[in-house]
Formats: structure tokens, C-alpha cells, sequence
């Protein structure tokens, strides 16, 4: 039931963050800084979350199959593939990966 | 003019199939990550924003706290604050319109809008992009969750390399020049020295603090607001869109404070 809970909190954090830049007169929110703030807040998160989700296991550091997910994903990016199709190239190779007998 | 004959609508009707397409792996990874079907529906129906929503299952994949998942998600909901600015600036809706907008705000939307110069065509851009992904995205996350929840061992299938996969394509297009590159591997570094030391979830945060920091502190970027990754990640427009009247800086540096 607690998931439940942060779930409907960040559902509604989100609707909130959009809503206020609707109904916050401009000048307010609109200093470069805080576009800048945004702006790098999404590029370190997304980098983070990559990073985690390629080599964290609980609190450790793992090198494993899906590394080499991190580095189909890259190819089919390097070479202008479509999202959905990034996203297969790095299931198909943690899986592959995994049948050749790598954890 | 005819929402039929609108190229705005047309543009934002293909971003809406590309888009929601993909909410069938937003679907899957959700269950592979322990979500149940209604709560991964909760989240493409009232958080709906991609990035957010692969965040919030991203830190509950990893074995963090669901208080580190909304964090992160919220953090990283945080530009949809500023296209909200924006639209507002350029579509001005009113009344109910304003709250059903400020649901549908999120990077395709508002790329579609800002790429566009007649007032017509942005309010069809906007409304086509953003009903049209919400739909679809809605469809294909439910249907993703099904096959999801029917494939069994996630692992067996790659799902988490899946998942590493959605990250690097969600962060790939914002990385345009030197400084958001060096920005996501200090992020990345960051993240990978902090794993050992602080609970499952936290490194995240540790790396959104350290990219605060770092949009707080730098100096400010040219006025042409090159590339510090709050431009939508999709560019509709770069295909050829023949005669199109299209806003010649692209959707590109395109701010509030123009108007």
C-alpha cells in the first residue's frame, strides 16, 4: 500500500509541476536560472538512471549481461535507430548474452 | 482551416503512433520492475510523463525506497514546468482547457507547438501531439503490461537491459554539444562512486543534487539557449517537411520570455 502512496504523490507532484507553469505569471519563474536548473536536472538524472540500471546491484557494482545492453543500446542509437528499436537491441543483447552463459 | 489539412495535426498525429508505441515497453518494464497492472496504469494515466514514469520504475527496479522512485520522478518532471510556461505563452487556453492542457504538457507536445509559427497551427499541433500520445500511450502501456506480466522471468527475456536501453535512448538526444555531455558523465560517475556508500535509490538523488548544482553555478549559455537538454527530447521537424511553415529557429530556442 506504501507504493501506492508515493505512486499518487509523484503522480500528482507531476500535474502539479505542469500546472504551475500555467498559472505562475511568466516573469516569475521564467529567470534563466531556473531553466538552466531544469534543464541539467534531466540530463543528470537520465545519466544517473542509465548508470544504475546498467551496473548497480543493491550497493554494489556489478558488471553483467547488461552491460552489454548499454552498449547495443548505444550502437542502434549511434546509428539513428527508432526508441522502440533501442530498446529491443538491449533486451536482445541481455538476453543473448545471458544464453552464452554471462550472468 | 480543416484539422484534416493541417500539417501541425499531421506531424503531431505521427509523433502521437511513434510515441505511444513505445509505452508497450514502459508497459512491460513496469511489471519486470514488481509494479502491479493498476499501479503501472496509474502512472501512464494521471503522472503521464515518459521520463518520469521509467524513473519512478527505474529506482523501484534497482531495490529502492518508493519514497527515492517519486523523488527522482518528480525531480525529473521538473522541465514540464517551464513547457508549461511556454504553451501558455503561446496557446493562452482558458478555464478547463487550461487544466486538461497542463496534463497533456510534456516534450513531444510542446515540440510540436513551439515548431510551429501560426497560432492555428500551434494550438493543433499541441492538442493533436499531446490527446493523441495520451490515448495511445495509455493502450500500449496496458497492452505491455499484459505481455508483460505473461512473459515470466524477466531476466530470461533481457528486460533490464531493456531498461538500461530506455535510459540511454531517453538521455542520447539531449546530449547536443560539450556541456551536457560532460554534465552526464559527471552525473554518471557520481552515481557509480555513490553506489557503495548510501541505500539503493539514493546515488540517483546524490546526482540530481550535483546536476542542480551545476545548472545553479555555470555560467549562463548563450541567449540561443544551446542545448542544455530542456528543449523537448524529440524533434519533430527534422525530417523534410517540404513547405511547412515552420518557425526558422526550429523548436529550438524557443522561450516564454519571447512573448
Amino acid at each position: 500500500m506504501s507504493l501506492w502512496f508515493w505512486l499518487l504523490l509523484a503522480a500528482a507532484l507531476a500535474y502539479a509541476t505542469k500546472l504551475l507553469g500555467y498559472l505562475v505569471p511568466a516573469k516569475v519563474l521564467d529567470n534563466p536560472r531556473m531553466s538552466h536548473v531544469a534543464g541539467t536536472l534531466t540530463i543528470g538524472l537520465l545519466a544517473s538512471l542509465t548508470v544504475v540500471n546498467a551496473a548497480a546491484s543493491g550497493t554494489s557494482v556489478v558488471l553483467d549481461a547488461r552491460v552489454g545492453a548499454l552498449l547495443a543500446a548505444a550502437v542502434a542509437l549511434w546509428l539513428k535507430a527508432p526508441f522502440l528499436v533501442v530498446v529491443l537491441a538491449g533486451a536482445a543483447a541481455a538476453a543473448g548474452l545471458r544464453l552464452l552463459g554471462w550472468p | 482551416m480543416k484539422l484534416s489539412e493541417s500539417p501541425a495535426a499531421k506531424i503531431g498525429l505521427s509523433i502521437s503512433i511513434a510515441t505511444g508505441l513505445y509505452g508497450i515497453s514502459f508497459g512491460a518494464l513496469s511489471v519486470a520492475s514488481g509494479l502491479t497492472l493498476w499501479q503501472t496504469m496509474a502512472l501512464s494515466l494521471l503522472l503521464f510523463s515518459g521520463g518520469s514514469q521509467f524513473a519512478f520504475i527505474g529506482v523501484v527496479a534497482g531495490g529502492g525506497s518508493a519514497v527515492a522512485a517519486m523523488s527522482a520522478s518528480a525531480l525529473l518532471g521538473i522541465r514540464n514546468g517551464v513547457y508549461g510556461m511556454q504553451i501558455n505563452a503561446l496557446l493562452r487556453p482558458t478555464g478547463w482547457r487550461r487544466f486538461a492542457a497542463a496534463h497533456v504538457t510534456i516534450d513531444e507536445s510542446t515540440a510540436t507547438a513551439t515548431g510551429q509559427s501560426d497560432p492555428g497551427e500551434q494550438k493543433r499541433g499541441f492538442w493533436v501531439a499531446g490527446l493523441g500520445i495520451f490515448i495511445l500511450w495509455n493502450i500500449m502501456t496496458c497492452v505491455g503490461a499484459l505481455v508483460g506480466a505473461a512473459l515470466g522471468d524477466p531476466k530470461q527475456w533481457g528486460l533490464d537491459g531493456a531498461a538500461v536501453a530506455a535510459f540511454l535512448g531517453l538521455l542520447w538526444p539531449r546530449i547536443k554539444s560539450f556541456q551536457p555531455a560532460a554534465i552526464a558523465i559527471v552525473c554518471a560517475l557520481v552515481t557509480l562512486l555513490a553506489v557503495p556508500l548510501v541505500p539503493a535509490g539514493v546515488p540517483i538523488l546524490v546526482a540530481a543534487v550535483v546536476a542542480g548544482l551545476i545548472g545553479w553555478f555555470r555560467p549562463t549559455p548563450d541567449a540561443g539557449h544551446d542545448g542544455d537538454g530542456l528543449e523537448p527530447e524529440l524533434d519533430p521537424y527534422k525530417h523534410d517537411v517540404g513547405d511547412m511553415p515552420v518557425r526558422e529557429s526550429g523548436p529550438r530556442g524557443h522561450k516564454g520570455k519571447e512573448l
